[in-house]
């Protein structure tokens, strides 16, 4: 069976969907067997969900502002040159 | 070719109309691409650079080089993925400077050397994000992220935050997939302990699940 480190050396792999079967089987193998490596699974499975599940914020609206100015600065110079 | 009108919904199907509007010289149409992703460019060039004046630098001179470089956009990836491209370049350069100026604290990451290390071994308590407010969820997300060294918060935020695939982060950022996969094995290590410390079940029933 594979020890807790290399079993974390492979965490990426345990849990990416498109690992190899044989490898997964054993990465599965080591979770049954090690409640620590399970707790590991899935805390980090929890860190990664919580940062995909959080929307971005809305941009300060000081720096809206300067944004907008400089991109409507940016097209009246093409309209410009476009003649 | 049929454009689909501006005002629907955002999503991907109009997207690729979109973009050739906005590369025929509609304005109205970049307008509205800038509008579908700022938000999301703020939060990748602020957590790249940790800093409030050269995110909103980044910001700026991620739209403004797509604007004037769309011709160069040929479709063949998505266009938020070339934002995202420009955005970390812009944002990489930053971080540079500012290295070089030595202004950027030093780092203490979880781990030391090559090895991987799990400290914090506990469940967490049930929904953690109903138990706190949204702004203190963003606050204890983005304080982990903080602290992890520049080169690892920029894999994970690129493959973890921005879905982007391995390749494309290693593209990216110039770097080797290997490269890549050992970065974000550590980062996701690291954050995973520092939000154990925040979340885990206090009291007695911490191991309930043997």
């Amino acid at each position: 069976m594979l020890t807790c480190k290399q079993f974390l050396q492979e965490l990426n792999d345990y849990l990416d969907p498109n690992t190899d079967p044989d490898m997964k089987r054993r990465l599965e193998a080591h979770v049954t067997e090690c409640p620590n490596c399970f707790v590991i699974v899935d805390t980090t499975k929890k860190t990664l969900e919580i940062y995909k599940g959080v929307e971005p914020q809305t941009i300060p609206e000081d720096v809206k502002t300067r944004l907008w100015r400089a991109l409507e600065r940016k097209m009246a110079a093409r309209k410009c040159a476009q003649g | 070719m049929s454009l689909v009108p501006s005002t629907t919904a955002p999503d991907v199907f109009d997207e690729s109309a979109l973009v050739a509007k906005a590369r025929a010289g509609d304005a109205q149409a970049f307008t509205e691409l800038v509008n579908r992703y700022e938000r999301k460019i703020y939060r990748l060039a602020k957590h790249i650079t940790q800093n409030d004046e050269d995110a909103e630098d980044v910001l700026q001179e991620a739209f403004l080089k797509a604007y004037e470089h769309l011709d160069s956009f040929h479709g063949n990836s998505k266009f938020y993925t070339w934002i995202v491209r420009i955005a970390v370049n812009e944002a990489l350069m930053k971080l540079r400077k500012r290295r070089g100026d030595r202004t950027v604290p030093l780092d203490e990451p979880v781990d030391t050397g090559e090895e991987m290390v799990a400290r914090e071994i506990a469940v967490w308590e049930d929904n953690p994000e109903q138990r706190y407010s949204r702004e203190e969820i963003q606050q204890i997300l983005d304080r982990a992220i903080e602290s992890l060294k520049p080169d690892f918060r920029t894999v994970f935020i690129l493959r973890d935050i921005e879905e982007m695939s391995t390749e494309e982060t290693a593209e990216t950022l110039g770097i080797s997939v290997p490269a890549v996969k050992s970065r974000l094995l550590r980062a996701r290590l690291a954050l995973r302990e520092k939000l154990t410390r925040q979340f885990k079940r206090k009291g007695e029933d911490a191991f309930a699940y043997l």
